[in-house]
């Protein structure tokens, strides 16, 4: 929240004045968000005549502001609901929508929303319960009952399950546990209450007071002191977070690779395809006064869901055809900004010779280009958030790149902080025009070099480069490498391999007559590192430990092929 | 990952000839050119201004400097054995620059003071900054290679440059260089006097800028320090920090030990509210400026600056985005040009153009003001049409003309008041007249109340002040005014004179009072003097009092009507604000978020539609992905996440969920799970975590 609330301030002060005459401000607590109505009325009145981008959407109806949270009024809201006698469901629908935006940083209440929501979606035909039920709880049930035969965990928060939830529901329970070892002991309220508050770290202080405390009395003061206290650190504790121990293998699925993904995805026709094309078309029109306001010295920087590597090569395809003008795929894994200096001294200024440092490197370019002032270059990036170009001193590099006068950047970021990159004297270097260009186009090319999450990988590459260098090495060497390869592959089941120790490592080859001392074997290693085959690692002790940096199957796919070849 | 794409050399000529018309790019309407070559030459005038303005305002601040400077070695001069006598101290001259936090406009004070000190003191002026500086190593670097180029720029011949690489970067070399220097110099200097040698001395010191002194590493810096303070007998060296913060930041850097070794002089720059202001009052006000800002862009220019940056370099760029932005969007805008070109301009009108201004609301309700015949000539004839809009145009400017003055008066008069009403700066006084009739507003009620209040001195200097204002002023109107104003003034003298007169005549109530000390006759005196207060007739004073503030309040009503009341305001006034915000201050995150929860407001298309805080089913999958993931904590199980998506998913594609029960997980929806997964992922919502199998951390907190 701190951060968006950051990006929201600009915003913020330029509406204070309305604010202000919107008056009627009171410190109630209450009232706080409806001075935030107001400013976001302010805003968005302000705004309304821009394109319908999503500038102009206020605020509010994305972020949700931060009120105090109120833990009770959950359960104020779910009692005060349950009592309401089965109706129709739009009041309680039209309800849920305000609660959520007046205290939406509480998770409850977002819980109690996504709750609502997933009703709307499960059909309600399979809800066998007597007709006094309320409709809510029926929503309830059949969610609970569905994610009971067809083992669907949801997350709803347990204490409300246990609430509103017959016991013979509970046994999904058994799916949970905390990420860490630590046993939870669930049969307390008071208990309960901490784990579901640990599913939102870093609340207010006031965020972990027990929602049951006017339920709990006034028992044991003392005892209600200590809770507080370690209620308090129980929530903020970082190590623990209850999940369901469920995982992928056990769901019988193959990982998808890279290939079979695309060409699933290939399949899939995009939807809402008219839609994002009249997008596209919006954005589209804005290529002549992009074009004219790179010239005036201005950047460009693109914002907004969506690729928008599309769009940009639509604009280097109808307006840059006839300039000099370089690309740089900003999301490929290897770039960095050595390259793209490397490609503007060697292929737009045709010079051979080689710089010590990219510093230098970029005077020469400053002074290349102000010397002669026909020399024009226009810069496209796609990405300039990526992973090997957000760091301080690239980011440096293209801002004072993209300050010279005749140096046009256009650029795209995609990143929620990649704002943050960026300082008040790096931005006075890039001089950015903001454009938002939400596109809703997937990311196909930024995220298939992503290595992801789910999508298994092939290893072709990392394979093709290990069987090259090793063909050129001496059997001997081809030995020690088997070796280090065999023993991880032992061990792939343990999580906590540390690699293979040096002095065991030498045992082994000498048994294997593979070394005859500890010095030829550094030799070897420290070639193999040279080629990056090996990675050394000092272990918790101190001594150290080898590993191959690639992963198993590939691993186990040389080795075949290997056995192969002999 | 880098492609250069050359065009062949026959494309490039058509586009060096397409160059020359740059304009076209804007559109296709013929005045297009003429509508950017206006708007280039405005933003000149502007640049040149700015530029002009920053020069002024550092003069002095350069010229402390270069005093300094010269002070500083001025024993290394007379190259005697003096010098020994000073050989205990050994520190170096320092001045500590304090520039405040917009740390954007630095640059451009560093450029233009090194170019001073290059034409004033020295021609070794070296130029240094943190990012350029990691090690000791690399400012020694850094220091040789940017003394030794200068020092080829000045003589540049006869001088063998040995490449950097091959000299041991060391204080050292840096000494032997400078004497090999300053001895050639004396050997040359006999010969071309009067040329480069006649403006510096015979062994100039060397000036080290230190552009941002709270980011150099304190190693560095202190290394730096001592080092030099060694050859400071050798090598008149002077240091300048530049400071944005405070003087403090010196000896939280550097250890006593260190800074005893610099013999520190603080300077400190013009505040950037003060070059604000400056830029404001001659570059924005100004009525032979024909570009004018409407209220809410300037109250959003003014809002970036204080609240952001304090960067005058950003308002400026702001000012020209509206300028770029106005002469692209507004096809009128053509007429917004020098008062010369006006009738030119206005004559050369296209029927097209015409019709553009036929429909100017301003206009609109101009025409509806008039009688019926002449609303038909206007709305059909162009010539007709053309007249008026000369002489509408025409009022539009006598209108700026006589704003300002009046402006600049009230200005007088309300920037004196207890807690400024109507502000203390003239920029807040401009944009509270924009943006309505000030007279209607409360502060100014309470401004002109507090006005009625005012004390002689204070009203007869004001009024003064007020005469100047209107006879410097190009408005022909105010000869009328001037006179007013001075027959007030005249008035007030008369009245002192009176006051003078009558002071010894009148014996005053409260003398009388002092008299008496009888308790009971005290208060009757006391209520009885209320009473005569209550009724008493306001003195000769206060009557012209009322009468000045009358006045000025009838100046006022006459000549600060907002300008958007004025008809053709729309080709000179630039209005809209929510482009500058959209451009100058956006909110990327806010636009993620709002296409992730509400894709309706960018894809129009109903099945999207949703009430609430809640979102469609039908959503594309990425929204549905980001939606659910909402509602987990800090870890996200896969498996979850995946059945609850297909959930999603098979429901909207009307599969039964008894069908999909099977456990299995269509491929396709799995593929489609993934790729949204990879997005969140690539947007920074979520990323993968060791921490349990199959788990990834989720990034952002609660809503956002």
């Amino acid at each position: 929240g701190v951060k968006a609330r950051k990006n929201k301030a600009p915003v913020a002060v330029s509406v204070k004045r309305l604010v202000k005459k919107l008056g009627d401000i009171s410190d109630d607590e209450a009232q706080e968000t409806l001075e935030e109505n107001n400013y976001v009325a302010a805003l968005g009145m302000s705004t309304q005549d821009a394109i319908g981008n999503g500038s102009s959407v206020s605020g509010g109806a994305v972020y949700s502001f931060q009120t105090p949270r109120r833990p009770s009024r959950m359960a104020e809201l779910a009692s005060e609901l349950a009592q309401t006698p089965g109706g129709n469901v739009v009041p309680n629908h039209s309800q849920c929508p305000e609660k959520t935006a007046r205290t939406p940083q509480s998770t409850s209440n977002f819980l109690w929303a996504a709750l609502a929501w997933k009703c709307k979606l499960i059909p309600l035909q399979r809800v066998v319960l007597g007709k006094y039920m309320f409709l809510i709880l029926m929503c309830v049930y059949s969610l609970l009952l569905q994610s009971k035969q067809k083992e669907f965990v949801s997350t709803t928060p347990y204490r409300l399950r246990k609430r509103l939830a017959a016991p013979d529901t509970l046994e999904s329970e058994s799916e949970y546990s905390s990420s860490c070892s630590e046993e939870e002991e669930q049969d307390q309220p008071e208990a309960n209450t901490a784990v579901s508050d640990q599913k939102t770290p870093a609340k207010t202080k006031a965020a972990s007071t027990p929602p049951h405390k006017n339920t709990l009395t006034k028992t044991k003061k003392e005892d209600k002191m200590s809770n507080l206290v370690e209620e308090y650190f129980e929530a903020h504790s970082s190590s623990k977070v209850l999940t369901s121990d469920r995982t992928l293998q056990k769901l019988r699925k193959r990982r998808l690779n890279q290939q079979t993904l695309h060409n699933l995805l290939k399949k899939v026709p995009i939807a809402y395809a008219a839609e994002i094309q009249e997008l596209n078309q919006q954005h589209e029109a804005l290529f002549t006064k992009w074009m004219l306001q790179l010239r005036l010295g201005f950047n460009i920087v693109l914002y907004g869901l969506g690729s928008k590597r599309d769009l940009l090569e639509k604009f280097r395809a109808s307006v840059l055809l006839d300039v000099v003008h370089l690309v740089v795929n900003g999301y490929f894994p290897s770039i960095t900004v050595k390259s793209i200096l490397n490609s503007i001294t060697e292929e737009v200024l045709d010079y051979g010779g080689s710089f010590r440092s990219p510093l230098d490197q970029l005077e020469f370019i400053i002074r290349k280009f102000k010397e002669d002032s026909s020399l024009e270059l226009y810069v496209l990036i796609h990405n300039l958030d990526s992973q090997m170009l957000r760091g301080e001193r690239s980011q440096q590099i293209l801002a004072q790149l993209s300050s010279l006068p005749s140096i046009y950047l256009i650029a795209s970021i995609d990143h929620i902080n990649a704002p943050l990159m960026w300082d008040q004297a790096k931005l006075s270097l890039f001089n950015w025009l903001w454009y938002e260009t939400t596109t809703f186009i997937p990311y196909v090319e930024e995220t298939s070099y992503e290595n992801s999450l789910l999508v298994q990988q092939s290893g072709s590459l990392a394979l093709s480069s290990l069987t090259h260098v090793l063909r050129s090495l001496t059997p001997n060497a081809r030995g020690i490498f088997r070796l280090l390869a065999q023993y991880q592959l032992e061990n792939k089941d343990n999580p906590s391999y540390p690699g293979l120790s040096f002095q065991d490592f030498y045992r082994q080859c000498r048994e294997a007559f593979l070394v005859n001392s500890e010095l030829t074997l550094r030799a070897q290693l420290t070639e193999f590192r040279d080629h990056k085959l090996i990675r050394t690692k000092r272990g918790a002790d101190g001594v150290e430990c080898l590993l191959i940096p690639v992963d198993d199957s590939t691993l186990t796919d040389f080795l075949e092929k290997e056995d192969e070849d002999v | 990952g880098c492609f250069v794409f050359k065009p062949s050399a026959k494309r490039r000529r058509v586009s060096q000839k397409k160059d020359r018309g740059l304009g076209e790019s804007i559109g296709d309407s013929e005045d297009i050119e003429l509508r950017f070559v206006t708007c280039q030459s405005l933003w000149a005038q502007v640049k040149a201004k700015t530029e002009q303005i920053q020069e002024d305002l550092n003069k002095q601040l350069f010229d402390n400097l270069v005093n300094f400077l010269k002070l500083s070695h001025s024993e290394f001069q007379e190259k005697t054995a003096e010098r020994t006598c000073r050989m205990k101290s050994r520190e170096i001259p320092t001045a500590a620059l304090i520039l405040g936090v917009n740390v954007t406009d630095h640059d451009l004070t560093f450029r233009s003071l090194s170019e001073v000190l290059q034409n004033n003191i020295s021609p070794y002026v070296a130029l240094l900054e943190a990012k350029d500086c990691p090690g000791i190593k690399n400012l020694i670097q850094k220091l040789m290679g940017q003394l030794m180029n200068c020092y080829v720029d000045v003589e540049d011949e006869d001088y063998v440059q040995v490449s950097q690489k091959r000299i041991r970067c060391s204080m050292n070399s840096i000494i032997t260089w400078y004497e090999s220097v300053t001895k050639k110099t004396e050997s040359t200097a006999p010969s071309e006097k009067g040329t480069s040698s006649s403006r510096h001395w015979q062994s100039p010191p060397v000036v080290v800028i230190f552009k941002d002194m709270e980011s150099f590493t304190t190693k560095v810096l202190q290394d730096f320090i001592v080092i030099s303070s060694q050859h400071i007998h050798e090598l008149p060296l002077v240091l300048i920090f530049g400071i944005a913060t405070s003087p403090m930041i010196i000896h939280s850097l550097l250890p006593h030990s260190v800074s005893s070794l610099l013999c520190i002089e603080l300077f400190q720059s013009l505040s950037c509210k003060e070059h604000l202001s400056t830029v404001i009052d001659q570059v924005l006000l100004p009525t032979d400026f024909p570009f004018k800002l409407g209220e809410k862009v300037l109250q959003v220019l003014i809002n970036v600056f204080l609240y952001h940056d304090f960067s005058v370099q950003n308002f400026i760029k702001g000012f020209q985005l509206c300028l770029v932005e106005h002469f692209y969007s507004q096809p009128l805008s053509v007429l917004c040009c020098q008062k010369e070109d006006t009738k030119k301009r206005v004559n050369s009108l296209t029927h097209e153009q015409c019709e553009n201004v036929r429909r100017l609301p301003s206009f609109r309700s101009y025409v509806e003001s008039q009688a019926s015949e002449k609303q038909v000539a206007l709305l059909t004839e162009d010539n007709i049409l053309k007249g008026i809009i000369q002489k509408l145009l025409e009022d539009l400017n006598v209108y700026h003309q006589n704003y300002l003055p009046v402006l600049r008066c009230l200005h007088v008069f309300t920037s004196s008041l207890p807690k400024y009403p109507l502000g203390k700066q003239i920029r807040e006084l401009h944009c509270a007249c924009l943006e309505n009739k000030v007279w209607e507003t409360k502060e100014y009620e309470s401004s002109l109340q507090l006005a009625r209040m005012l004390n002689k001195s204070d009203l007869v200097t004001m009024l003064q002040q007020c005469v100047e204002i209107f006879v410097s002023s190009s408005g022909k109107e105010f000869d009328k005014t001037v006179e007013k104003l001075k027959e007030f003034l005249t008035q007030f003298q008369k009245l002192e004179e009176e006051a003078f007169q009558e002071r010894d005549v009148s014996v005053s109530p409260q003398k009388e009072l002092q008299k008496k000390t009888d308790l009971y006759h005290l208060q009757k005196t006391l209520l009885e003097l209320k009473d005569s207060r209550r009724s008493k007739k306001l003195t000769k004073f206060e009557m012209l009092r009322f009468e000045v503030v009358d006045y000025i309040d009838s100046l006022v009503r006459n000549y600060l009507i907002p300008a958007h009341h004025k008809t053709l305001h729309e080709i000179v006034y630039f209005n809209r604000a929510s482009v500058l915000r959209e451009h100058l201050n956006a909110a990327p995150r806010t636009a993620l978020h709002t296409a992730l929860n509400n894709p309706y407001s960018y894809l129009k298309n109903q099945a999207l539609k949703s009430e609430g805080g809640s979102i469609s089913n039908k959503a594309p999958d990425i929204c549905i992905v980001y939606k659910l993931h909402l509602e987990c904590g800090r870890l996200i199980n896969l498996v979850d996440w995946l059945e609850a998506f297909s959930t999603v998913v098979m429901s909207v594609e009307g599969q039964n969920a008894d069908a999909a029960s099977s456990d299995q997980v269509d491929d396709t929806i799995h593929a489609r799970f993934i790729r949204a997964v990879s997005e969140l992922e690539l947007l920074g919502f979520i990323k993968s975590s060791k921490q349990k199998t199959d788990h990834v951390a989720r990034l952002t907190w609660g809503g956002c």
